[in-house]
């Protein structure tokens, strides 16, 4: 294992002082692994809390700021966060209006998230919670747990955000994120696999000449093994797969090309050159792109793309300020 | 625990099982993450082992013991795993202890029929928060064939040592039951037919946490 650490226990909470120390507007706790917006609690407004597993940076403590998260919770690698550290950032970011819990749809995560809403609301904390599962390699059916939250949970975060921002109730702020993620829809392929620091080794193997397809953001393996393929075939399968299940011609869409942590952006940008050329002809179009590491897996090689069919007002909300460590604009 | 061996389950005999099941744990920490790593995402050995951790930190001292309730030790362990442990198995094993301690009620010895009715209510309790059924290659698939052998051991007259045995051999051979089948809930779902041939972790954590329970009522 060859990695940029000090002790494979750590990585968490040793990762977070570097958040806190690159962003001291920031309020990090290390130790409890949660990370909150300067000013909150925002009185009568609606707050936003997400978290997860780490291991997805920038996801989610990347998006905390203004127009986006007020607190994410940060779990170990790969790990959801534990109900004690979801309630203490939903009572620090609680100004009276309810809290919203973006939850991507992993067993555990929604388990701890359910857990932290009981145990919020006996405290008098609104608590509304939005499932994101946007992922289409997953068969959403009785004999799976359901599709898998990824890269539309970005688009959630960030549309949600705005629309708090402008001081919207909670039930509009909920409705809004799943919107969204019911007008989303993900694939991700992977080119290599990668190494949880405190496991050592790496998830699965590849051998040389395979790539893996559907993979989620864990590390663990997708539904497919597949010959390795070029850029155009990749985007082709991805999009192929995303196409099917949600028709993208005649949609003005939001697309994220997302690396996974170990492709460089030379590559992902060969990937959305091909994305951007499958999806015009396709008959959709291209309205707002976004490409680069936002939704990692590690050190994984390989790429996810995302889609959001926008609306008029979706596409509003994408536009409004954000000013977060790892997405700023407009402000 | 007395000198004898186990009419029935107190306070010191809870704590030693949440003790023993560390122990366990701890050992066969690198087998379940490897298992886990297999079809799941590599670190279900590492959660539990700091869940357990934390559920022994969280373990009344020895005076208090002699004080308190193996319902409440159970109810303690519980709470601890849910807050330090993570991932599903945090809440799942929480859930688990948390409901049998609650089925103990305020009793000062549980007996054997008592332990049954809790390892019932923690099976209900991980079948409500994680909605699996026997057969979804989860933890359910020994904790199920677990809680029957022990009822059905009981009714054949067996002590608490004989009833919690037959529990933790029936968990041993659900654990086992598990690899050919194909994962229907959690992460080892996603990978659809490619997971089978494995065995599951949960199912094999959750062989580990009956063994102890055996482990410490069958001792003298």
């Amino acid at each position: 294992m060859r990695k940029l650490i000090n002790d494979p226990e750590n990585v968490v909470a040793d990762a977070l002082r570097g958040l806190a120390a690159a962003h001291p507007s920031l309020r990090v706790d290390p130790e409890n692994g949660t990370v909150v917006r300067a000013d909150a609690p925002r009185a009568g407004r609606v707050a936003l809390v997400s978290g997860g597993g780490s291991g997805h940076e920038p996801l989610h403590a990347g998006f905390v700021g203004h127009g986006m998260l007020d607190a994410a919770c940060c779990g170990q690698v790969f790990t959801s966060p534990v109900p004690d550290q979801i309630i203490a950032a939903t009572m620090a970011v609680n100004g009276g209006a309810g809290v919203l819990h973006i939850v991507k749809n992993y067993t555990g995560d929604v388990l701890n998230f359910r857990m932290a809403a009981e145990l919020a609301e006996d405290e008098d904390i609104e608590v509304a919670s939005v499932i994101v599962n946007d992922d289409v390699a997953v068969e959403d059916s009785l004999y799976t747990a359901g599709r898998r939250g990824t890269g539309a949970t970005l688009f959630a975060e960030k549309i949600a955000g705005a629309l708090a921002e402008e001081g919207a109730d909670l039930a509009s702020v909920a409705a809004v994120a799943r919107e969204v993620n019911e007008r989303s829809r993900s694939f991700g392929v992977a080119l290599s696999p990668c190494t949880v620091p405190a496991a050592g080794e790496p998830t699965f193997q590849l051998e040389e000449g395979e790539m893996e397809l559907g993979i989620g953001i864990h590390g663990e393996p997708g539904r497919e093994r597949v010959p390795l393929a070029d850029a155009d075939a990749i985007v082709d399968a991805s999009l192929s797969a995303i196409d099917a299940d949600m028709p993208v011609s005649g949609s003005e869409l939001l697309v994220l090309v997302n690396g996974m942590g170990g492709t460089p952006l030379m590559e992902q940008y060969i990937a959305y050159a091909a994305t951007a050329r499958w999806l015009e002809g396709h008959g959709a179009t291209v309205a707002r792109p976004l490409v680069g590491p936002y939704v990692t897996s590690l050190e994984m090689a390989g790429s996810m793309i995302s889609v959001c069919r926008l609306t008029p007002d979706l596409t509003r909300l994408w536009d409004a300020p954000v000013e977060t460590p790892a997405l700023r604009w407009g402000r | 625990m007395t000198g004898q061996a186990s009419a029935g389950l107190d306070a010191r005999g809870a704590a030693a099982w949440i003790r023993r099941a560390a122990e366990l744990v701890s050992a066969e920490a690198e087998r379940l993450t490897r298992l886990d790593a297999a079809i799941g995402d590599g670190d279900h050995g590492h959660n539990l082992h700091r869940g357990f951790t934390a559920a022994v930190a969280a373990l009344p001292g020895d005076a208090e013991l002699g004080e308190t309730r193996p319902g409440k030790v159970l109810i303690a362990a519980g709470r601890a795993i849910v807050s330090k442990t993570g991932g599903a198995s945090g809440p799942l094993y929480g859930t688990a202890l948390r409901r049998a301690g609650k089925a103990l009620g305020d009793a000062s010895e549980a007996d054997a029929a008592a332990v049954g009715a809790a390892l019932k209510a923690a099976l209900e309790g991980v079948q409500e928060l994680g909605q699996a059924n026997e057969g979804d290659k989860t933890m359910v698939d020994a904790l199920a064939p677990a809680a029957a052998a022990y009822a059905a051991a009981l009714d054949g007259g067996a002590d608490l040592a004989g009833s919690t045995r037959a529990a933790a051999d029936a968990a041993d051979a659900g654990a086992a039951a598990t690899v050919p089948m194909q994962a229907r809930k959690g992460r080892a779902s996603y990978l659809g037919p490619r997971s089978t041939g494995h065995l599951d972790p949960g199912a094999s954590s959750t062989a580990l946490v009956l063994r102890a329970l055996a482990d410490v009522t069958g001792r003298e």
